[in-house]
């Protein structure tokens, strides 16, 4: 039987005609098999996945270091989302907010008659005590129910106080995932912010913003450094260190670079249709990808300064670690590992175990879609459910007077056959046959495949790290990297090499043994025995 | 104590008849309290002789959780005690969780006194949404008398109501005593609403009939009986007072399906 098979066999009728379809385990090397992604988890199963409001307000805006978030609703849906996350950042003013918690605390009479003065008030409250320029605005679930208008009360924020005010309703509920709370607030940052600035193109340097990339344990920041030192204009990282006085310019970028495709591919689309902002996929988590993002955007701006400085880059940035990858990577060739996170970041970290000689035989995500496995290919073939519909799409119309061109489209369309350029070719192109994985995986599906497949290391996130180490198998958290980081680029790489050895060698290890290595995993009665 | 809840279509009558009706079980010596579940707080209008009355989420609102008693609950007509709910404005907030908010805060304050012969709720509209439901969950309620008429949006408010009730009768033990006819003078009113009641296994307690009185003695800002008391309205009130009081029938409803209460609306409505 295969593993698949296996992992399923528990299941009763129903749910095992449901969670069959989230589970895949590769035929071929690959060879992209069809996923069913993005919907409604089964009741009951102990899922890895967050609200709406997690993915807009914890993810996408939480970031911005200088805009006052407000999350609108009981105090528990905003003290629980603060600092959670480990997007780092620093403003060169001191307007950084991103390490207080905003919120108007609703109480039963506000519920009862309605919030909208509450949350008028602490508006008027944070822009006395701090002055920002742009204040978010984020519902949690009992607004949507008592239905305070939060747009009007940010129009009246925008008049009363000259600021930017952008109201988000992202209830928990909506949509099956966090993922719905990116869309929601990449419409938020499309219609009110970006390109609402009047910068104007910095003509003869090659300006770009870093989308889907949030600073956790400084990513961001190590990206930057390594492009800037090849000499690019660093315009915007949506939006890990990011700022409000950032992004409302950020249409004036040649090239937008995309990491985490699932949170804000809506941006990096709206922005090439509005502003003529092409895309590219890049990848700098590990060392063989960081090459490549480097190499393709070098092609896509075609300047023999720039092609001749990236090689430079490269070559002066792995010298620097490759003495040390070598013993790391002679440690950990030959050993295995498990992935389960959001809805990148199983993919790009593959890249980097390999960099190192780790096979990753368990990929999962708790709310990627079908193109984050698949490939963008099958987006015109996803059929969208209720769940889905009930998100607003929205559609941009160029911006003639911010609409630029960068390179011709006979050169884009040629371009586009070599380099990842508004492409994402998806996780199971780069996994193994018989590797197994798992759509919105729950609690007992990680037990059972880490049993099943014995890695030697298992990378997740908090909810679960406990329950693998307690399985006899080392954990490192992928979504906050256990106080350490950066994993990007060259100098990442080496931390994050470091970091997986540690855990790995650990002496821990050799002192505890793995249930399934103590406990009898076949029980029966010899013949004749009563 | 008995606590009732009153329930039905909006603008059917039920602040009106549950006022009246009070006045009548006033006179027959009866200690009772009446609390408004309505934001609008007009439930106790014709009690109080006027819309004086702070209510129990205003005052929560203003003066947090240190509310004194009497500065919500007043005394009116025949010693009733008058209690609004209140809620927020009409598109904004919660009401249902409002009156769920004024509910538990009363029990607090100590309101529901030992002495009292009835607690009635006049509840808003049709039954909206779990706060509205308020007063017949957690066994608070237990007899309820849905409003209505021989219109047909007013049976299927009614039938609508029968469905909330038996809901809530399979877990809280809430019973349906009967249907109030308050009439609006439709073709064979009386037998229509009798034989609606005798569907869903109630009964027509009474057939309060339309007279001017009452809308005369609503300008006045008073019941009718204290109004009137010798007119032969108020008489009508007292005869529903009684029934009520009397009453021995609690039910728990068999709402109809849409098709059977349209075929008694044929039935009475056009053949009468």
């Amino acid at each position: 039987m295969q593993e698949r098979d296996k992992l399923l066999d528990k299941y009763a009728a129903k749910v095992f005609k449901n969670r069959k379809d989230h589970i895949v385990q590769l035929e071929q090397e690959g060879v992209p098999q069809e996923i069913t992604a993005n919907s409604r988890s089964v009741p009951g199963l102990m899922v890895n996945r967050g609200c709406c409001y997690a993915g807009c307000k914890g993810v996408v805006l939480g970031p911005l270091h200088d805009v006052v978030t407000i999350t609108h609703g009981p105090i528990g849906c905003g003290f629980y989302s603060w600092g959670t996350r480990r997007n780092k950042a620093k403003a060169e003013d001191g307007r950084n907010f991103i390490q207080y918690c905003f919120s108007t605390d609703m109480q039963e009479s506000d519920i009862v008659f309605g919030g909208e003065k509450k949350l008028k008030q602490a508006i008027e409250e944070a822009v006395e005590l701090f002055h920002p320029a742009c204040v978010m605005i984020c519902s949690t679930c009992p607004i949507g129910l008592i239905g305070d208008d939060i747009q009007a009360v940010a129009d009246w924020a925008k008049t009363t106080f000259d600021i930017q005010c952008v109201a988000f309703s992202c209830e928990g509920y909506r949509g099956v995932s966090q993922s719905a709370g990116h869309h929601i607030a990449n419409n938020g940052l499309m219609k009110h912010i970006i390109g609402s600035g009047d910068a104007v193109p910095h003509y003869g340097k090659h300006t770009i913003n870093i989308l889907g990339e949030y600073n956790i344990g400084g990513d961001g920041w190590e990206t930057s450094r390594v492009l800037k030192r090849i000499g690019y204009e660093v315009r915007n990282v949506f939006t890990g260190d990011g700022s409000y006085e950032g992004i409302k310019d950020s249409h004036i970028a040649d090239l937008n670079l995309v990491m985490c495709h699932r949170s804000i591919n809506y941006i990096a689309e709206m922005m090439k249709t509005k502003f003529g902002i092409d895309w590219l996929k890049v990848n700098f988590i590990g060392i063989e990808e960081t090459i490549r993002s480097l190499r393709e955007i070098a092609m896509y701006f075609d300047d023999p300064i720039i092609t001749a400085k990236t090689e430079e880059v490269i070559a002066d940035e792995y010298a620097a670690i490759a003495g040390d990858m070598g013993f790391y990577k002679e440690k950990l060739t030959g050993k295995t590992a498990g992935i389960f996170t959001g809805g990148s970041r199983t993919h790009h970290y593959q890249a980097l175990l390999n960099d190192l000689g780790i096979k990753t035989v368990i990929g999962g995500y708790e709310f990627a879609h079908r193109d984050e496995y698949e490939g963008r290919e099958v987006i015109p073939n996803i059929k969208l459910d209720a769940d889905n519909k009930n998100i607003e799409e929205i559609t941009v119309s160029k911006d003639e007077a911010k609409y630029r061109l960068i390179i011709d489209r006979e050169r884009f369309e040629e371009l586009k056959d070599k380099i990842e350029l508004e492409e994402y070719k998806g996780m199971f192109r780069d996994m193994g046959a018989g590797t197994i994985t798992v759509d919105d995986f729950n609690h007992y599906e990680t037990e059972k495949v880490i049993e099943m497949f014995k890695p030697d290391i298992f990378y997740s996130g908090i909810k679960d790290k406990y329950v693998i180490l307690k399985a006899g198998i080392p954990s490192r958290q992928l979504h906050s990297y256990d106080y350490s980081g950066p994993y990007s680029c060259f100098q990442g790489a080496l931390n994050f090499a470091r970091d997986s050895y540690m855990a790995i060698y650990a002496p821990a290890w050799g002192l505890i043994s793995a249930p399934w290595k103590t406990t009898s995993t076949l029980m029966g009665k010899i013949g004749g025995e009563k | 104590m008995r606590q009732v809840a009153i329930y039905g279509k909006g603008g059917i009558g039920k602040s009106t008849t549950t006022q009246n009706l009070n006045a009548g079980l006033a006179t027959m010596g009866k200690k009772i309290m009446i609390v408004g579940c309505d934001p609008k707080a007009d439930s106790t209008r014709l009690v109080l002789g006027g819309l004086a009355q702070q209510t129990v989420l205003d005052t929560l609102r203003e003066a947090g959780d240190d509310v004194e008693l009497d500065l919500v609950l007043k005394e009116g007509f025949g010693g009733i005690k008058c209690v609004e709910s209140g809620g927020p404005e009409p598109g904004v907030g919660c009401a249902g969780r409002g009156i769920i908010t004024s509910i538990s805060l009363l029990e607090r304050l100590g309101a529901y006194e030992n002495d009292l012969d009835y607690v009635f709720y006049d509840v808003l509209g049709d039954v909206v949404c779990g706060g509205f439901a308020m007063p017949i969950r957690e066994g608070k309620a237990k007899e309820i008398y849905i409003v209505c008429s021989g219109e047909m949006m007013a049976l299927y408010a009614a039938n609508n109501i029968a469905k909330g009730i038996t809901k809530y009768a399979q877990t809280g033990g809430v019973r349906l005593g009967g249907l109030i006819c308050n009439s609006r003078k439709v073709d064979g009113e009386a037998e229509l609403v009798a034989a609606v009641a005798k569907e869903i296994g109630t009964q027509m307690i009474h057939f309060v009939p339309r007279d001017n009185m009452v809308q005369r003695a609503e300008i006045n800002r008073k019941t009718v009986i204290e109004f009137d008391p010798t007119c032969g309205q108020a008489d009508e009130y007292r005869q529903l007072a009684s029934k009520i009081d009397g009453n021995d029938m609690f039910v728990i409803p068999k709402p109809m399906e849409q098709e059977r209460l349209e075929q008694l609306l044929m039935e009475y409505g056009i053949m009468g």
